[in-house]
């Protein structure tokens, strides 16, 4: 069981299966649509994860890099009059590039450092987005038009479920076999210790930056599924640091250097708060009572944790 | 195979139960009326949700105390969405997809609004914001209504009370934030209409600490015969105080966003003279009693109070005419069908709310006029009502 899931093809196969089969389950959509925010958000998480788990590299800005594929859509269409799919690929290389920038004299940074670095960067592009309102509609946001695709307008949730699945499937491809190559061994041993990788012949500093545009490239594919899914994004809902801070929370609590973990941890978050609306006005004290159990009893996450429990018991 | 047995078996399993839901659906409908609001009851919006949702509540609990809409039962389903348009987006869905709500009273903010309002037009159910910005209703959405007056309401009545007093040219300080800018340009917009002339024009950010320098840029300027300040929170009681410190002798103007006692409190003496805008239960006993509103506002503020133990604001009150709208929608449609409620909200006529007197039409869906607003002026620390 154990080596089923830490499988690269099986974890796919699992992956497409589960999207597939979910709809079956499905009364209505408002599941399809809840099912779309856990895809998108899991594909910034596995983009994440890639750069926390793996690279051991924290970014409390990431947001900033949803903000930008989201409203690189939404002003690539509505001012530009740009196909909506050229404007996400506009919006993943700008954020690919932005992240290039930033990402040469922040990455000299370490620990504290690198974390305030980040946090002022998404800071940096939540205020732009609120301020150039002309551009951006301000804090109160603007309008996305619907995405066309040979003349089909694509606007139901089941719709965008499938499409944000197969974004996602491919993310995790992506990720896997990165984590599977050189570069990911080399990203792993510069989790380990900087200075012994160094030692070894890894060039840390490109390594480092070439793991940041990635996740910020994710990040912002899946800031653009979002602004279609939703025909109408803010600041504050895209890039807001609260928004960063959620993403972080996911790596986490799913579990760091694991691509399964960066899935769940994303769905734990996107659904636990649907299903806590029972609890009325405790809602928000049982979501921290949850994660904080949670991360006492399952201290690497929750996918990591319980897989070394199968290893330890089941073998 | 397991496989297609086990598919085929599910796809009977839905479709038996989709045919009990049509089934079990004309015995439902005689049940509850089911009323939607999704609203930020929590998170940095709450001032603006908590009022909203006790109101609701409070409004829902008495209409079943005295039985119910047309004899049935409201069944009020709130969801919190912390002030995040894409939680109020899910919620939206969630209301109309699971809850099968045949109305909406909610949407705090702008934003979360903006975001609901495709999930409404889509589903064809009504909806009636709380929201303030005048780009929900403009351009007109067949289901999407509001009951807040909008910044653009605010610049006209004061500008109407400028002109009343022969002010024509005038300087401007606004706030950066998403209140201050929105309404320093629906002011601009419409300064023209009433014959203004804005000579000078300066900024500050939220977090400003001093305005003075702005403030020495306006009065170096010659001939500005008042000054008017779009803006909310904290930086309208700083301008008001360096206002003071400047001695500016000529009329300070500040917004609706400000009426609160806080302000007040705040400013401190410089308040004093301060001319705003604001709805009237703001000075609901003061309210003379002539006014048609005032048995309303009185009655409103005296059950929140006593119910909450919290002073009324404006937000709470939008909400209860929100709610109100909708009762009588649907005691005039004699159903809760969603088509026959929205074309009655949408031919409200008279209806005397906390927040003015309501006039819908095809072109508006808000319906109030200037005199939903009241000019108050600050003497001895508190409101009065400016003719």
């Amino acid at each position: 069981m154990a080596r089923l899931a830490s499988s690269r093809w099986s974890i796919v196969l699992g992956l497409a299966i589960v999207i597939a089969a979910l709809p079956f389950l499905f009364p209505s959509n408002y599941y399809f649509r809840v099912a779309a925010i856990v895809n998108i958000f899991a594909l910034a998480v596995v983009g994440l994860n890639l750069l926390m788990g793996y690279a051991g590299q924290v970014s409390l800005g990431h947001a900033g890099f949803m903000g930008i594929g989201a409203y690189s859509v939404a002003i690539g269409s509505a001012h530009f009059k740009l196909h909506g799919l050229l404007a996400m690929l506009i919006g993943a290389a700008l954020a690919g590039l932005v992240a290039f920038l930033v990402g040469r004299p922040i990455l000299r940074l370490k620990g504290h450092y690198l974390a305030v670095a980040t946090l002022g960067f998404g800071l940096l592009i939540s205020m732009a987005l609120a301020n150039e309102a002309a551009w951006t509609g301000g804090p109160d946001g603007m309008g996305v038009p619907r995405l066309e695709i040979l003349g089909y307008r694509l606007r139901g949730p089941d719709t965008w479920y499938y499409i944000s699945g197969g974004a996602l499937l491919i993310g995790v491809i992506l990720a896997l076999n990165l984590i599977e190559s050189p570069t990911g061994r080399a990203m792993r041993a510069i989790h380990d210790s900087e200075i012994a990788s160094r030692v070894a012949g890894i060039d840390v500093a490109a390594y480092k930056l070439r793991i940041f545009v990635l996740s910020a490239i994710y990040a912002s594919v899946a800031g653009s599924l979002m602004a279609f899914l939703n025909g109408h994004i803010t600041p504050d809902g895209t890039a807001g640091f609260l928004r960063s801070v959620e993403l972080v929370t996911m790596v986490v609590l799913g579990g760091m250097g694991s691509v399964v973990g960066a899935i769940v941890g994303a769905a734990v978050l996107v659904i636990l708060p649907q299903a806590l609306t029972i609890f009325h006005d405790y809602e928000h004290l049982m979501l921290g009572l949850i994660i904080m159990v949670s991360m006492i009893l399952l201290p690497r996450g929750i996918v990591p944790s319980l897989l070394a429990r199968l290893r330890g018991g089941g073998a | 195979m397991a496989y297609p047995s086990w598919f085929s078996r599910r796809v009977i399993l839905a479709a038996g139960a989709s045919a009990m839901a049509i089934a079990a659906a004309p015995a439902f409908a005689q049940g509850e009326i089911k009323l939607g609001a999704v609203l930020s009851v929590t998170g940095p919006a709450s001032f603006l949700g908590d009022p909203e949702k006790r109101t609701l509540e409070m409004v829902v609990d008495d209409v079943n105390a005295k039985g119910g809409i047309l004899g049935r039962k409201v069944r009020l389903i709130v969801y919190d969405d912390a002030g995040d348009p894409n939680a109020a987006r899910t919620f939206a869905t969630r209301l109309l997809e699971e809850d099968k709500v045949t109305a909406m009273v909610g949407g705090s903010t702008t934003g979360t609004t903006m975001a609901m309002i495709p999930a409404f037009e889509d589903a064809q159910v009504p909806f009636i914001s709380l929201a303030g910005a005048v780009q929900i209703i403009q351009p007109v959405k067949k289901w999407v209504f509001k009951t807040p007056h909008t910044d653009t309401m605010a610049c006209e009545k004061i500008f109407e009370d400028m002109k009343k007093r022969n002010t024509t040219k005038i300087g401007m300080i606004a706030g950066t934030d998403g209140f201050g800018k929105s309404m320093r340009d629906e002011c601009v917009k419409v300064a023209g209409k009433y014959g203004i002339e804005i000579l000078h024009e300066e900024s500050y950010g939220p977090r400003d600490t001093d305005m003075t320098p702005q403030l020495t840029n306006i009065k170096n300027k010659a001939g500005v015969q008042a000054v008017i300040n779009p803006g909310f929170g904290q930086g309208p009681a700083i301008v008001t105080r360096n206002f003071k410190q400047l001695a500016i002798n000529v009329p300070l103007y500040q917004s609706h966003g400000v009426a609160s006692k806080q302000f007040i409190g705040l400013a401190g003496d410089a308040a004093e003279g301060v001319r705003l805008p604001a709805a009237a239960l703001l000075v609901a006993d003061k309210l003379p009693d002539s006014d048609p509103q005032k048995k309303v506002v009185v009655e409103y503020s005296k059950a929140y109070t006593t119910r909450t133990g919290q002073p009324v604001s404006t937000f709470g009150g939008h909400a209860y005419d929100g709610f109100m709208i909708w009762k009588e929608a649907v005691e005039r449609a004699k159903t809760d069908n969603a088509a026959k409620v929205r074309d009655e909200i949408e031919k409200t006529k008279g209806y005397i709310g906390t927040g003015g007197i309501v006039n819908m039409s095809p072109t508006d869906h808000m319906g109030l006029d200037l005199s939903a607003f009241k000019m108050l002026e600050i003497r001895n620390g508190d409101w009065t009502i400016v003719q």
